[in-house]
């Protein structure tokens, strides 16, 4: 009896060897680098690290990083919701086309994103030269950042909603419709909440790749000290600077604040999820 | 008139799927459109619900003309084969949907609809399934909600496009009863769409039996299964032995047999024909009991629940014959595989021309 019970068989077999697999990748690729940061900083003591990581500068710079990529995915979760409708719910020519420039994004070097926003946004570009006008300034300022974040993490909102809103059953929205709902109630009382997760995933992973962008933000950002400085933007000068304990601590203070935060939001997500498929 | 339906046409690029169909179904009456996969059957209830709009024709609900309004100004309740229920919301949500999202003038106060989800859900016998998400009902639960859910907006007309097919055999039937004894408590014009002729004999007060788009004919059950308009109703309302010959002086022959023709026949002189035999009206015996008997042996013998099917062999028949016994004359003739019997035909129908099934 006692043999049978503990030999409990899975119906999916290679359990194990999978899960051994699973747990050694992630530990070379992700868990043993990135603790490389905690073990560089530790040499440090307390005191310096509480110093180096409450700097006036780098406060401001999580300040920054943070804000910045929080509004752009904000931002990114309606132009994405569009953009995913528009390509599921139509038929046009050129589709095709645009469902591939959705993707440019991933594919391009986020330096030369940055290059041709700051050529875009400068006081002489295309774009710079009508916001002038108003007397606005988009180069060097947050604002600037957050047009970078937006274009970095647009694919991200529109490639995890796009499948969700393709299995959306038509006689789902017909039965909303005989019941007398508008378009607009239809959208908000029952497509919305379907897309829903799929939508909090998406701003998730936007929101979590505009904090770390570097390459796009800093031809845009200007740089300036309190201003307009990201947070691995402190890292790299630090680093510059062969500051490694230094830039070692603003990361694991950044990485800790991105896990706790992602952390949160898939807690929030499978509390959604176990509502209605318990 | 609850519904009123006048020349409808619908044709999809070549294909016709409605073909100048005209119908009225007085108010009240439960309506059963029977009819082969891709009939149109679905298509015409999706047209009255304005779901898909109609090339031409009009469609009158108890009395107030609804062609071209869009669907949600129809004020029909449509139940879907799927469900289609709100998977976001609980089981009183989606009830309380179609209350929810009425004009803000229209809409009834937050303890109205309460009770009115209430009533209803009590009504389909749900009531007890309130705070449930639709993933955690089984078919037959999910589409007694969705009935409820069509019920709340008081509907002109309720549609059912094939409620119960994606049920169990058992449920199916139970809700198939369930939702004859609530239709005589509610009293809406319904109509409800069908490929299953048991189904429809069993529920309807009248049958409407479609094909290619065109009303074949139209009667209670029992008209319609008793007077066949034309061979394909025949064919369709339940199993039939068909048999292809030719009328000769009132007589049809089967085989090397003969049989008299119906009287309506009888002064046709000479055409070809289709006879038809239900296997429940053949009657089967160990001995010869009159001269047009056929003698064959069985070949197979299946289980039917109260009736035994039989496949008989038979003397100068191309094909084998279908018959049904009952359980106990299945017995008393010591019945079996291989045993020499006499078929009686006691009814056929006989229709004329060339009827291809």
């Amino acid at each position: 009896m006692g043999l049978f019970q503990r030999k409990r068989r899975n119906i999916l077999p290679g359990f194990g060897l999978s899960m051994g697999y699973t747990v050694f990748y992630l530990s070379a690729i992700v868990i043993v680098p990135l603790s490389m940061i905690f073990f560089n900083t530790i040499p440090m003591g307390w005191e310096p690290f509480v110093h180096a990581v409450t700097a006036p500068r780098v406060l401001a710079s999580y300040r920054l990083s943070f804000s910045t990529a929080f509004f752009a995915a904000i931002f990114d979760a309606l132009a994405g919701l569009l953009t995913a409708w528009v390509l599921v719910r139509y038929r046009f020519p050129g589709k095709g086309l645009l469902d591939a420039l959705v993707d440019l994004p991933f594919a391009l070097p986020t330096a030369v994103a940055g290059i041709c926003f700051a050529t875009l946004y400068s006081p002489m570009g295309w774009f710079g030269q009508i916001l002038a006008h108003w007397n606005l300034q988009i180069i060097n300022t947050p604002t600037g950042i957050v047009i970078a974040l937006i274009f970095i993490g647009f694919p991200f909102v529109v490639r995890t909603i796009q499948p969700v809103l393709e299995e959306v059953e038509q006689e789902i929205e017909e039965a909303a419709h005989c019941l007398g709902a508008t378009r607009w109630q239809t959208f908000r009382k029952i497509l919305l909440p379907h897309l829903f997760p799929a939508l909090l995933t998406g701003v998730t992973l936007a929101f979590a790749r505009g904090i770390g962008e570097y390459g796009s933000v800093i031809f845009i950002a200007g740089n300036l000290p309190m201003k307009t400085e990201i947070a691995p933007l402190m890292i790299m000068s630090k680093l510059d600077q062969f500051d490694y304990a230094g830039a070692s601590a603003v990361a694991l203070v950044l990485l800790c604040i991105s896990f706790s935060m992602l952390l949160l939001l898939n807690a929030v997500q499978e509390w959604q999820q176990k509502e209605y498929n318990s | 008139m609850g519904i009123e339906l006048q020349n409808i046409t619908k044709t999809f690029g070549e294909y016709k799927a409605i073909d100048n169909l005209s119908l009225s179904i007085p108010s009240g009456d439960l309506i059963a459109l029977l009819g082969p996969s891709g009939c149109g059957k679905t298509t015409l209830l999706r047209i009255i619900a304005g779901l898909e709009l109609a090339d031409s024709g009009k469609i009158i609900l108890e009395n107030k003309d609804t062609t071209n309004l869009p669907p949600r100004e129809k004020n029909v309740g449509f139940v879907f084969q799927h469900y289609a229920l709100f998977r976001r919301l609980t089981v009183f949500e989606n009830v309380a949907f179609g209350l929810k999202v009425l004009p803000f003038r229209q809409r009834p106060a937050r303890k109205e609809i309460r009770e009115r989800v209430e009533h209803l859900l009590k009504l389909v016998q749900m009531d007890w399934a309130l705070k449930r998400y639709p993933s955690q009902l089984s078919g037959g639960q999910r589409q007694r909600v969705a009935l409820a859910r069509a019920l709340a907006v008081n509907p002109r007309v309720l549609l059912l496009d094939e409620p119960f097919s994606a049920l169990d055999a058992k449920v199916r039937q139970e809700l198939r009863r369930w939702l004859r004894k609530l239709h005589d408590e509610i009293h809406v014009t319904s109509i409800f769409v069908t490929h299953d002729q048991e189904e429809a004999l069993e529920l309807a007060d009248k049958i409407v039996v479609i094909n290619k788009g065109r009303i074949e004919q139209q009667g209670t059950p029992q008209e319609v299964y008793d007077h066949p308009a034309n061979a394909f109703v025949y064919n369709f309302l339940g199993n039939v032995n068909v048999f292809h010959g030719r009328i000769k002086n009132g007589k049809v022959s089967l085989g090397n047999h003969h049989l008299d023709v119906p009287d309506e026949l009888k002064n046709v002189e000479e055409k070809t024909s289709q006879t038809f035999v239900r296997p429940h009206e053949i009657g089967i015996s160990r001995i010869r009991s009159n001269d047009n008997d056929l003698e064959g042996t069985i070949r197979e013998v299946r289980l039917q629940g109260g009736q035994i099917g039989l496949n008989i062999e038979c003397e100068g028949l191309d094909g084998a014959i279908e018959a049904e016994v009952p359980r106990e004359l299945f017995i008393n003739l010591q019945l079996a595989k291989g045993v020499q019997v006499f078929v009686t035909i006691n009814r056929v129908r006989v229709f004329t021309g060339d009827y291809e099934i």
